[in-house]
């Protein structure tokens, strides 16, 4: 089934033009991965399609689970099962993970006309997919990100992914700032959570690490704004040894 | 005082005169002694008006006072306070506003003995054409060596025509004293509030829970932190 579907994507950041004609097609149960030289577009189509103020779609299509993306707001895309995971999660001091996680979990509930779910419920949720990512949950009472270090900071976003259950992920650089351990880690909370004939992922990364842990379907090379070349996990492969300039040129 | 104020007068500058003239003659301030060693605590919650307490501390005494402002056309709150040798005075304060209301917290402290502490947090939330306002004095007499006075004042604008004015003012004649004063102005962390719409949070929710961060400690450690917190989270639930 056709989880999401971009159709000559154009958008602009302070018009700018980043993205430039990109097409791209994914299916449930699918893993698919952009790759691409810095400056190529790649946190821009993350941005785009969470729907982040300053990106602006200037031509193109965007379809998501039947339903036209971009006429959403993006707390609209998130509870209709969208996850932006972000290359630079962002601090909210004064508010806790745990606060912000039953907000974001019961307003997603309630934009489905499900009923929130109780302190003891959340609790043992929050409980299971800490432990999933082996996070302490004292981490959890503390404010969110404020004082986290790179990697907890993406730990962090993999609980949150973990406690939301989104049907399409896009992890926007999971990867980097991560230690050996650490990315071993969230490979193994993405495929545990995501890994599922009914969701799908879009791993945005530079480099071949993170998918030697959540093995890709398709990898996607994108420079200039567009996918230049798609294939197989070979792809990503050849990416390491050739570079950009000898796979993609 | 027997005539209205105008806008000469420094502690008046900001003020709603026309609203202040439906209110005038003002009553006088309530007046509060707290014996040497003793403790005060008050909370007070104004929904428009002016609101006037005058405290002196005798030696050793402690005051701890929190203010929430919701201003309802013009709200004020006049606070003074004379600190005797020792004394230790606290205010936590929160002024909300909106439409075109004026809000503002007005402090007068007198340290006019040697090692008395004064702490003072205001936080301000402003919307729509509204003023919020704080102009806190800090007074040091001569001879009043080992004085701490320490004012933080910040201020959150939800829309470009609101305004907010933070004017700190130091008269000190003692040469042993710690005073500091910081002031900010801002508006909510665009990032911030796009990284709650990510995660499925409606925007007026998304807002109110960086309000309510922001506010949060000014009230901390209050008697009735728990009572004011919520009072808090209402009005500006209201206010969103």
């Amino acid at each position: 089934m056709t989880m999401l579907t971009i159709e000559n994507l154009h958008a602009s950041v302070a018009d700018k033009p980043i993205l430039k004609g990109l097409s791209l097609t994914i299916n449930a149960g699918e893993v698919h991965a952009i790759m691409g030289p810095n400056g190529a577009g790649k946190s821009t189509t993350g941005y785009v399609l969470g729907g982040r103020p300053g990106y602006e779609v200037t031509e193109g299509t965007a379809t998501f689970e039947g339903q036209d993306l971009f006429a959403l707001d993006p707390h609209e895309r998130a509870a209709s099962g969208l996850f932006l995971g972000f290359q630079y999660p962002v601090e909210i001091p004064g508010v806790s993970n745990l606060q912000f996680l039953r907000e974001a979990l019961n307003s997603q509930r309630k934009f489905h006309d499900l009923p929130p779910l109780s302190g003891g419920e959340f609790m043992k949720l929050a409980k299971e997919k800490a432990a999933l990512l082996r996070m302490d949950m004292d981490m959890l009472k503390r404010p969110v990100n404020v004082g986290f270090s790179g990697g907890e900071k993406k730990r962090a976003e993999m609980v949150q992914m973990g406690i939301l259950d989104p049907k399409l992920a896009i992890l926007d650089e999971t990867d980097s700032g991560l230690d050996i351990d650490a990315l071993r880690i969230c490979g193994e909370g993405i495929n545990a959570i995501m890994r599922k004939p009914d969701k799908a992922v879009l791993l945005i990364t530079h480099y071949q690490r993170l998918l030697d842990y959540v093995k890709p379907d398709f990898v996607h090379v994108l420079a200039g704004g567009r996918i230049v070349k798609s294939g197989g996990p070979e792809l990503a492969l050849a990416l390491e040894e050739g570079g950009y300039e000898g796979v993609a040129a | 005082m027997s005539n209205l104020p105008t806008r000469k007068a420094e502690e008046w500058r900001y003020a709603d005169l026309g609203a202040l003239e439906t209110l005038w003659p003002l009553p006088d301030a309530e007046s509060v002694t707290v014996a040497a060693g003793g403790e005060f605590a008050r909370a007070i919650v104004n929904k428009g008006g002016v609101v006037r307490l005058s405290l002196t501390l005798e030696a050793g005494a402690k005051a701890t006072v929190h203010v929430l402002s919701t201003a309802d056309t013009y709200a004020r709150i006049e606070i003074e306070a004379t600190l005797h040798e020792g004394a230790d005075f606290h205010l936590g304060g929160v002024q909300l506003s909106s439409g075109d209301q004026t809000a503002e917290i007005v402090t007068t402290v007198r340290h006019i003995e040697p090692n008395a502490h004064s702490h003072q947090m205001i936080r301000s939330v402003a919307g729509g054409t509204s003023t919020a306002s704080v102009l806190g004095k800090v007074y040091v007499a001569k001879g009043a060596d080992g004085t701490d006075g320490e004012q933080s004042v910040r201020a959150m604008l939800l829309d470009r025509t609101a305004q907010a004015n933070a004017r700190p003012e130091l008269e000190i004649y003692a040469d042993d004293v710690k005073c500091a004063h910081g002031c900010a102005i801002g508006e909510l962390d665009a990032n911030g509030l796009f990284y709650l719409a990510a995660r499925g949070i409606e925007p007026a929710r998304a807002k109110a829970l960086m309000l309510q961060a922001f506010i949060a400690e000014a009230f901390d450690g209050a008697e009735e932190e728990d009572n004011l917190q919520a009072a808090a989270q209402a009005a500006l639930e209201a206010l969103l």
